[in-house]
């Protein structure tokens, strides 16, 4: 009887303990979410994280629920869409939130980005969180570009074909590079089945895999915000950064708000406008792909509009190729092309100020004319922006070092 | 483990070791890769399907153009009029390779003014060699545009004139390609081979 009583005295603090004895939870949990400590400053710029989480999940399960009904073949990939479309109970309401997702994704990723611009969170000692984080944003445009292609209508061919035939420009490997990825000698139902391939396991995996050790060299590191202070160096006798609050329950709540005013934008595109007017899915693609014609006006997706338009601004296959993919990698050096000694825009001069807002309507600009006729005023415009879009990377290790800053807070008041 | 192991403990035998192992290991690695690599090439029903395709022309009227695939590629047939093969020589000096120099862009046979085997017909691949879309045919002669028609790519703009000749100050780097092809008969091409007689 007493051997009994004491084995169920070594079993006090029930299933919590039996799992803590192995498998590290609690301590998981407390490192991750209750005792990880953010600061108490942070703003609306803080919930794009959060929120882009948030897409990745809808675009995981309902990507799931897509893969059930979706035939990857030529043959039958645009009748398998309309299929889930019109016979699928409900497929038109997981293919749309689907769709629409992938817009979100890049929408909220995008401003994201644009966060750590504004706050300097790149900056050191956060060069590597950057660096997975431009990782994670190059496997979802290859991802988006690759879901692209599965339904199989006008612009996913021609689309394909276009960004495609860019690797061709390469020179010396670019041809027999084209025809690897191709897998044929056209984009045919042979490269229709590897991009599914690459679309619902190797890059979806990648993605997760990345996102999860962008969020634990954030925890290590800790979160920046909006002042460009590091909250670690003042810490109160408990260790606990005195401008910090838990994670868990205190920025947990303001996120779930951010997240209910997310889906409700969401919801509001999904049921109203879920082609966005020919943004988030282009009419063109309403009709299936002909090999023999290329649609009038052929544009990518908005969220390619700005990389795209600064292609097609170069009158030269190489150099455009060059300075596409530029564009695209450049940001991956800000940590190190931005030489402030502060972080955040609060305390920066008018320079920087200037440059951001420069660089924020080149992009946009970039965006528009990317889906106008490449001709005319719309080169020449696309030129200007494109010149100040390369302007605000190459230049910046000179106007930060030359602009004026505040001084910093040693606290957040 | 005793201070004496440690004594006994031969690192560069150790050293050796761990080295080979890591060659050893990646070198299968390398091997194992070659296969999955390999695979990714066209596989032998892509290469089958690549068998040259017939094209009769016999009932085409001069000015006609058909649009023919061969390996899934887009081939252009057009049967140019005199006037347009007359018109040819009137814009050679705004042409990037008026004398087709790029050698990969056709087969050795048709580098000559008309860029084909019979001056009348013309086959050329239509993919534009900026970004593969596919040219449109622009054959209406508007001297006002300074324009003697040709084919115009609707994706960048790039345009060619009715040899497939690329333009200067487009972005496409090169003329069309033409593919190997030959006249079985008077009114029959066979694209895609050119053994025999070309």
């Amino acid at each position: 009887m007493a051997k009994i009583e004491a084995e169920v005295g070594q079993q006090k603090g029930g299933l919590l303990k039996w799992i803590d004895d192995r498998f590290p939870f609690s301590e998981t949990m407390k490192y991750h979410v209750t005792e990880y400590y953010a600061s108490k400053n942070f703003n609306i710029w803080y919930v794009f994280g959060v929120l882009a989480m948030v897409v990745l999940v809808i675009q995981l399960l309902t990507g799931i629920f897509l893969t059930m009904n979706y035939k990857p073949s030529a043959e039958e990939a645009f009748a398998s869409v309309e299929y889930i479309m019109r016979d699928v109970e409900w497929g038109w309401l997981i293919r749309y939130m689907h769709s629409t997702g992938a817009s979100f994704f890049f929408v909220v990723v995008y401003l994201h980005m644009f966060r750590a611009m504004l706050y300097g969170s790149y900056k050191k000692p956060r060069e590597l969180i950057w660096i997975i984080g431009m990782l994670i944003f190059f496997v979802l445009m290859a991802e988006a570009f690759a879901g692209y292609l599965l339904p199989w209508g006008q612009m996913s061919y021609w689309g394909a074909q276009v960004i495609i035939s860019l690797f061709g420009a390469i020179p010396g490997i670019g041809e027999s590079l084209v025809e690897i990825i191709r897998g044929d000698y056209s984009i045919s139902d042979i490269t229709l089945n590897r991009f599914f391939a690459l679309h619902v396991i190797a890059l979806p995996l990648a993605l997760i895999g990345l996102v999860f050790v962008h969020i634990v060299a954030l925890h290590e590191v800790g979160s920046n915000n909006p002042d460009g202070i590091e909250i670690k160096e003042h810490k109160g006798p408990d260790g606990v950064p005195l401008d910090g609050v838990a994670f868990h329950p205190y920025h947990t709540s303001k996120d779930l708000v951010a997240i209910i005013v997310f889906l409700m934008i969401f919801s509001f595109v999904l049921f109203f406008a879920p082609e966005m007017g020919g943004y988030f899915l282009e009419y063109a693609n309403f009709e299936p792909a002909n090999v023999k014609a290329t649609p009038e006006h052929i544009a990518p997706v908005w969220y390619f509009t700005p990389f795209y338009a600064i292609l097609r601004a170069v009158p030269d296959k190489l150099w455009g190729f060059i300075l596409f993919g530029l564009s695209v990698i450049l940001p991956v050096f800000l940590p190190w092309l931005d030489r402030a000694r502060v972080k955040s825009i609060r305390y920066r001069g008018w320079i920087y100020k200037a440059a951001l807002t420069l660089f924020v309507i080149s992009f946009i600009s970039l965006g528009w004319l990317g889906v106008q006729p490449s001709e005319g005023v719309y080169v020449l415009a696309a030129r200007i922006f494109s010149v100040i879009y390369f302007a605000f990377f190459l230049l910046m290790p000179y106007y930060t070092t030359i602009d004026k800053t505040k001084p910093v807070p040693d606290r957040v008041v | 483990m005793s201070d004496d192991d440690a004594d006994r403990i031969d690192r560069n035998r150790r050293h050796f070791l761990t080295v080979a192992t890591a060659v050893t290991g990646a070198a299968g690695a390398g091997v194992a890769l070659y296969p999955f690599l390999a695979s990714l090439q066209p596989s032998a029903r892509a290469q089958a399907l690549g068998a040259p395709v017939e094209v009769p022309i016999g009932s085409m009227q001069p000015g006609e153009m058909v649009r023919v695939l061969w390996r899934g590629k887009l081939v252009y047939v057009l049967r140019r009029t005199q006037a347009m093969l007359d018109r040819l020589p009137e814009t050679l000096d705004q042409l990037r390779d008026p004398n087709s120099e790029v050698a990969e862009q056709q087969p050795e046979y048709v580098v000559n003014d008309t860029r084909s085997v019979k001056p009348e017909y013309l086959v050329v691949e239509g993919s534009c060699t900026h970004l593969g879309c596919a040219p449109l045919q622009d054959f209406e002669v508007r001297p006002s545009e300074n324009w003697q028609g040709g084919f115009f790519c609707p994706c960048h703009g790039s345009k060619f004139d009715l040899a497939g000749r690329v333009f200067k100050g487009v972005p496409a780097p090169t003329n069309l390609r033409v593919p190997p092809y030959r006249f079985v008969r008077d009114d029959l091409i066979l694209i895609g081979q050119d053994t025999g007689a070309a």
